[in-house]
């Protein structure tokens, strides 16, 4: 944890429970979301730590169901927000906003900093903002929810933010309603809908999945401006590496509601150290890669929340389960270990064993 | 917005003459192909040949079918004279006819049933809209809850037990047992509002049940539906108490389709009430069908049914062009 202060990292070392408040503006300390079903307890996410400074993007990357956005919804508190009936999510662990712990916190206390200090944007941006109230309707109530202004107050601040998301006519546009709006302008349009406020931190939940990919890199860039221009803290959300390449200066890849990887994020894309993150390159398409080899999928799908396998939960994925002694990675779980500086990962395979594999078998592929 | 209320407008305008011709269609010509005679339907078995022929040339009944239906559409903005030779009937507009009993204006039986009708129709809806939606929306908010569960069994009863059931028994207990409300006999626009406010009470609240429970399940499955959305949760993330989020967001879009089941089942109510009419006795356009029906009296049948498609018609109108201030999408298709 020394040298966060200085070079401004992201991610930090696990810490224990019940520490003292820390100094990272975002700390995240074991969390733990549970949906009790039916069929059993769905562990989504399962003991995640993570630290994250104002002004730097943290990617979060993983498959459907690794736990990505259940993250996401747990820090935003909207997993305890409107909840209705009797199934409710169950959250333990720690989670530190400018030196607020948010899951003890009362929750209108929560709901008085959504919005406002952090805010996220959604895929879809579509199905993000109501159909039946304009884009200036929907960024005006964000803005009066915070602030007591008057409509026209308000309305100037939400011509203001269309304008600096680039919006053209921001005048006009902003009584258009979503449907009049192209896909990359509604995503434009939740973006600046996130920002009226000046949060302290973004989250941005697969914000390109849905645009097409003229539009993904010119939100992407917009993105990265606006956090410049704000100085905010972003975790960017995705399944795509070619995102967080763009946007991350820190990396945390996600398995089965766990974090198997994470560092800088030149360390985690140039020297990984965790067969997922492996699969996760290798099924990457590269403009820059020769197109002799296809891609290479990670075989087999992704684990059962509820019943994840004993010892690694990637074992039944991994080609090398089977390298470690004593068939330990099918009993017992990994931990991070540190890899490299600031850089840590959690397989059973020694450092010697995976630095030969990824520099043998897999980087010559890629 | 013009736009679409000039397209909207002309639909309705279509399709009361598509209803106007298939009422036509229906009793007068139907009963001609069955080898009926409307000219001796109206005037009675006993009459005359001559007075059969009388009565068939100031109906215009020997005209071509075509002529009798212009002068049946007409009549209707315009009024009529029933002419034959010497004698002329004139039927003021609008005119939809005249009863084969009364031998009255038609319009004259429809003015009348028209007010309580409407009294009825406008108070159960009232009711049943402010009850069946509140319900729904708790019901949704508290979901599997007990008072889910009673709250939806409740309306199951509500939507299974017929009117005359709830009727009578609502009478059987409140006017004859209590004797807490008096039910006029006979309800005109010369009683007093106190009179048809006791009388109507009754009716108001049972046919109010029967909808307030299919209301109540149908909101609570839409907003279920509709708290699922994405745009719920953005809106829970842009830091709103959740009471906005459910009222301004969630219920404005679970509007959308009560209006439209509303819309139909105000018209359908406008059209007559038949079973409520008929168990409480309200002399209202559901009862005068009823007693036209038994008494074979043709063109009362048809003036109500006319009436009852028309108040569809315009209720759906009525729908559209909310459905358009609800929701900005409408506008443009």
């Amino acid at each position: 944890m020394t040298d966060i202060g200085k070079s401004g990292a992201a991610v930090g070392e696990p810490v224990a429970q019940g520490s003292p408040a820390p100094t990272a503006f975002l700390e995240v300390r074991d969390l733990k979301v549970h949906f009790p079903t039916d069929d059993g307890l769905v562990k989504s996410v399962d003991g995640l730590s993570f630290q994250l400074e104002k002004g730097k993007t943290l990617g979060i990357v993983g498959e459907s169901g690794s736990g990505k956005s259940v993250t996401s919804l747990g820090i935003m508190g909207l997993h305890t927000a409107g909840q209705y009936g009797k199934r409710k999510a169950q959250l333990s662990g720690e989670i530190w906003l400018d030196g607020q712990e948010l899951l003890s916190a009362d929750p209108d206390e929560v709901r008085k900093l959504r919005g406002r200090e952090m805010s996220m944007i959604f895929q879809d941006p579509l199905s993000a903002l109501h159909p039946y109230y304009s884009i200036g309707q929907q960024i005006v109530e964000a803005y009066r929810v915070h602030h007591d202004v008057d409509k026209k107050t308000a309305r100037r601040r939400a011509v203001e933010m269309l304008d600096r998301v680039g919006i053209p006519q921001p005048d006009k546009r902003v009584d258009s309603y979503p449907h009049e709006f192209s896909g990359g302008m509604r995503q434009r349009a939740m973006i600046a809908m996130a920002l009226v406020n000046n949060p302290e931190l973004l989250i941005a939940d697969e914000p390109t999945t849905a645009l097409d990919v003229t539009v993904q890199a010119q939100i992407l860039d917009l993105i990265r401006d606006l956090q410049k221009e704000f100085g905010s803290a972003v975790i960017i959300i995705t399944h795509d590496l070619g995102v967080v390449a763009e946007l991350a200066d820190d990396i945390l890849v996600m398995y089965g509601g766990r974090c198997v990887e994470r560092g800088p994020a030149e360390s985690v894309f140039y020297e990984p150290r965790h067969p997922y993150t492996w699969g996760l390159l290798g099924s990457m398409p590269r403009l820059d890669r020769e197109q002799t080899d296809r891609l290479i999928p990670v075989k087999g799908s992704p684990p059962s929340l509820i019943n994840i396998p004993s010892g690694c939960a990637f074992n039944p994925r991994c080609p090398y389960a089977d390298l470690p002694k004593d068939n330990v990675t099918r009993t017992v779980r990994p931990e991070l270990a540190e890899v490299g500086s600031r850089h840590w990962a959690a397989c059973h395979m020694t450092q010697e064993q995976r630095e030969r594999i990824w520099t043998e078998e897999i980087a010559p592929k890629l | 917005m013009l736009a679409y209320l000039i397209r909207r407008l002309i639909a309705v305008v279509i399709m009361v003459l598509v209803v106007l011709l298939a009422t036509f269609t229906v009793f007068f010509m139907l009963p001609k192909w069955a080898g009926q005679d409307i000219a001796v339907l109206f005037a009675g078995k006993a009459s005359g040949a001559e007075q059969v022929e009388g009565i068939r040339t100031k109906l215009g009944l020997d005209q071509p079918l075509l002529v009798q239906f212009w002068d049946f559409v007409r009549a209707i903005p315009m009024g009529r004279d029933y002419a034959n030779g010497t004698d002329v009937t004139h039927c003021p507009a609008p005119c939809f006819g005249y009863s084969f009993r009364t031998e009255e204006p038609v319009w004259t039986t429809l003015k009348d049933a028209l007010p309580v009708t409407g009294a009825l129709a406008a108070g159960a809806c009232v009711l049943w809209l402010a009850a069946g939606v509140a319900t729904g929306v708790l019901s949704a908010l508290k979901r599997g809850s007990l008072w889910d569960r009673a709250a939806m069994i409740a309306a199951l009863g509500g939507v299974s037990l017929p009117i005359f059931f709830t009727g009578m028994v609502a009478m059987g207990i409140f006017v004859h047992s209590l004797g807490w409300v008096h039910i006029e006999d006979n309800l005109s626009t010369d009683d007093s509002i106190g009179v048809w406010f006791q009388t109507l009470l009754l009716p108001w609240i049972v046919l109010a049940l029967l909808n307030a429970a299919m209301y109540a399940r149908l909101t609570r499955a839409t907003m279920l539906e509709v708290l699922g959305e994405d745009y719920i949760r953005t809106a829970r993330a842009k830091g709103l108490g959740e009471r906005v989020v459910i009222t301004r967001h969630a219920l404005r879009s679970a509007m959308t389709p009560i209006l439209t089941v509303f819309g139909l089942d105000l018209g359908v109510l406008l059209g007559g009430a038949v079973l409520t009419e008929s168990t409480f006795n309200l002399p209202g356009l559901g009862l005068a069908a009823v007693q036209a029906i038994s008494s074979k009296d043709l063109p009362v049948i048809l003036g109500v049914t006319l009436f009852a498609a028309l108040a569809i018609a315009v209720a759906n109108l009525v729908v559209d062009l909310l459905y358009a201030v609800i929701d900005p999408r409408v506008r443009l298709a």
